[in-house]
């Protein structure tokens, strides 16, 4: 087969396009653009239920997303729910005593973390640990107490 | 009986021997692909019919299967309030599964049907033969630059599948069903993930496109040297690999993401 120049174009044309689709795939359709895991700092954070909140789901400040869940083990002393965060790294002004709650987006949404700055004057380090937690919203318990007190109301 | 055993033994070892000598042109093949590095010009006069080729194909269903995904999944979603995670759905089905099977079924049917019934004719024209007698290896000079540009072009084609599906879903949804712009990739760049969704989706149209090209290069090498064997061994291509590329799709989902 004789190879011309608009061949040779159209197949760099071709290879060009491909990987334009890579590309925007990276970018466009995956969070790989947005906040990069490699550089941060770890913070843990002790709750009594950290309910459907999964590993890789987000952790915000005043609704910004600053890092993610990066693990979520079970403590045998104490029965608790160790969750540890990694936030970027320029989001390194976190005072000591902030709190950290977890949230439902929307009713039937996922669940993230929410952290509330303090008024401390000392930040967050690698390895610090949030003393403030307040547990995951359980919708069941929450439907029980309120047949429960309606119950007892009549 | 003794003549049914027969046949059945016949069959087994025939059976062995094909996927003997598949497997000997196969490293025949990859041997001879090493050498094309050295010679891109017979690997882009094939990309050009192999790839190229099949672009157009490759964008329209591309377009029409993001915009089906975009119109039933709203009515799905819909029913549960969660209109905004269209974008989620469309991606993630895009990007994991139906990229990379719909164009390598595509691609089997348009690429590897060709290159058979190109390589039995040239086989049944004696042309391969002719080339041996000139002492030209016809796996290095015709088969090897088939096979890379196979190689090179599935995982591309399958990324601008992707790519034009998730533009489809987005016509439709946003354009059409009213869904939020901001919420339709907010929530997918939020969901899909580089290493895990669209890493193993390159990673499949890979093995496809491997796939793909082995069956059809070596049916058409393999071919009974007459209109009949051609025609044959042209069906054979499209069969075995649709059913190569199903079946290895489960195990590399199962791998990839199935908490197996």
């Amino acid at each position: 087969m004789q190879i011309t120049r608009t061949m040779e174009i159209v197949v760099g044309l071709f290879v060009a396009i491909g990987i334009a689709a890579i590309f925007f795939m990276a970018m466009q359709v995956s969070n790989l653009a947005g906040f990069n895991d490699k550089e941060g700092y770890k913070i843990t954070a002790r709750f009594e239920n950290s309910g459907g909140l999964k590993v890789k789901s987000a952790v915000t400040v005043a609704g910004v997303r600053v890092g993610r869940v990066s693990s979520i083990q079970f403590d045998k002393e104490t029965y608790e729910s160790v969750v540890e965060m990694m936030i970027a790294s320029e989001f390194n002004t976190l005072p000591t005593d902030s709190s950290a709650s977890i949230y439902t987006a929307g009713l039937l949404g996922e669940q993230y973390i929410g952290l509330e700055p303090g008024g401390d004057e000392d930040f967050l380090n690698n390895g610090d640990e949030i003393q403030l937690t307040q547990s995951a919203l359980v919708l069941e318990e929450l439907i029980g107490q309120f047949l429960f007190s309606k119950a007892e109301g009549e | 009986m003794v003549e049914k055993l027969q046949q059945l033994g016949q069959r087994t070892l025939e059976l062995f021997e094909k996927l003997g000598r598949s497997s000997l042109f196969l490293l025949q093949t990859l041997m001879g692909t090493l050498e094309m590095l050295l010679r891109p010009r017979l690997v882009i006069a094939q990309l050009h019919s192999v790839g190229v080729r099949t672009f157009l194909i490759i964008i329209v269903s591309g377009l029409f299967i993001g915009m089906v995904l975009g119109l039933q999944g709203f009515t799905t979603l819909s029913d549960f309030g969660a209109e905004e995670s269209l974008g989620v759905m469309v991606a993630a089905s895009l990007v994991r599964e139906l990229g990379p099977v719909v164009t390598a079924l595509l691609f089997a049917g348009r690429a590897g049907s060709a290159l058979t019934a190109e390589i039995g004719l040239m086989k049944t024209t004696e042309q391969l033969s002719g080339m041996e007698m000139m002492a030209v290896d016809p796996i290095r000079r015709i088969i090897a630059p088939r096979f890379l540009a196979g190689f090179i072009s599935m995982p591309l084609l399958a990324a601008i599948f992707s790519v034009v599906g998730v533009i489809g879903g987005h016509m439709v949804g946003v354009g059409l069903l009213g869904v939020d712009d901001g919420a339709y990739w907010s929530q997918m760049q939020a969901k899909i993930d580089f290493n895990e969704d669209i890493l193993n989706g390159i990673i499949k149209s890979v093995v496809f496109g491997f796939i793909v090209m082995w069956v059809a290069l070596f049916e058409g090498y393999d071919a009974i040297p007459t209109s009949e064997g051609v025609s044959r061994a042209t069906t054979n291509t499209v069969v075995i690999s649709s059913l190569a590329i199903l079946s290895m799709d489960f195990i590399l989902t199962a791998l990839m993401f199935g908490d197996i």
